[in-house]
């Protein structure tokens, strides 16, 4: 198989997912306690993505500049600092930190 | 327009464009691994899901060939089919709108219109900007990477991943005052960093879904009372 194909066949593979969800019957999507599941899905998945993008690098579990950064974010989210402004200074202190040390 | 839609056009466009500009890695290590320009920008523009792009060239990469790296990029894609059913009855699109709404349907596009609920217009509102910014943001982006390669330096050097990690802390924020969220979020995020001594990426991520059935069960159970 060439590079090529496994690029498209990939890429149409990838996207079935996503009009699987459009799919399923309307009935179904609209009860209450599918709403309540996707809800919680959303919630436990990037949830899992924020642990992995800060502690874990190639090399394993890691702990360096990124966790500084998100326990700051936490802080200014909670002080109700607009997004925009927490992810800039996240990623300011992370690229501060690795530069002096 | 209301302050709390003028908050969520800002989100949209800040997600935007802070994931599309992580893209310039996804483009650059794309090139390194043997990929040509075309290549990427084909992956960025049909595949459109970051953690799907980066496994597929981090498998040819490794040199496995291309049967394992379809297989990991697909398998990567499911949590966009939980997103897509959460979204299809807020969008109700039809017609030529819904394989369109599909291929925006990823974690940031879900996230911001999760932030709008109950109001249906709000989620509409964040779905689609956000999906459209960071569809432009990122294949600009990759572009850039595929181009100009290591001569931009390492994204890390300007704290991007970290980025990465607030953006979504911040989109999940305002459910974690809920309880039952944030038992969830803070078991989710710690299954998924113990089990990454042990599982290839990508699959302790999509390991946190059980969790999420689990209280989902739990919460029904509890209701019945």
């Amino acid at each position: 198989m060439t590079l090529w194909s496994a690029v498209l066949i990939s890429s149409a593979l990838v996207y079935s997912w996503k009009l699987f969800g459009y799919l399923v019957p309307k009935r179904f999507v609209s009860n209450p306690k599918i709403k309540e599941l996707a809800a919680l899905l959303t919630v436990a998945l990037l949830a899992g993505l924020v642990g992995i993008q800060t502690f874990v690098s190639t090399g394993g579990i890691t702990l360096d500049a990124r966790v500084p950064a998100l326990v700051l974010a936490g802080l200014l989210f909670y002080l109700r600092v607009p997004f925009v402004v927490v992810v800039v200074v996240a990623a300011a202190i992370a690229a501060l930190l690795r530069f002096f040390f | 327009m209301s302050s709390k839609q003028q908050s969520i056009t800002a989100v949209s466009l800040g997600v935007g464009f802070a994931t599309g500009v992580y893209a310039i890695s996804f483009g650059a290590l794309s090139v390194a691994a043997g990929l040509d320009l075309w290549q990427t920008m084909a992956l960025s523009l049909l595949m459109f899901s970051g953690g799907s792009q980066f496994a597929f060239i981090g498998v040819v990469a490794t040199g496995a060939g291309v049967v394992p790296a379809i297989l990991s990029a697909w398998l990567l894609g499911v949590r966009n089919g939980f997103y897509a059913i959460r979204i299809s009855p807020v969008l109700n699109a039809r017609g030529l709108i819904m394989p369109l709404a599909a291929q925006l349907t990823i974690d940031e596009s879900n996230a911001v219109s999760l932030l709008g609920e109950p109001d249906r217009k709000k989620e509409r509102l964040g779905f689609w900007l956000t999906g459209i910014a960071v569809f432009v943001f990122w294949n600009i982006f990759t572009f850039l990477g595929a181009v100009l390669g290591s001569q931009i330096g390492n994204p890390t050097d300007w704290g991007l991943d970290a980025a990465a990690g607030a953006a979504f802390l911040g989109l999940i924020w305002p459910r974690l005052s809920q309880s039952k969220f944030l038992t969830l979020a803070v078991a989710s995020a710690f299954a998924a960093i113990s089990l990454s001594a042990v599982l290839p990426a990508g699959v302790p991520v999509l390991l946190t879904a059980l969790l999420a059935v689990g209280f989902w069960l739990f919460g029904m159970r509890g209701a019945k009372k």
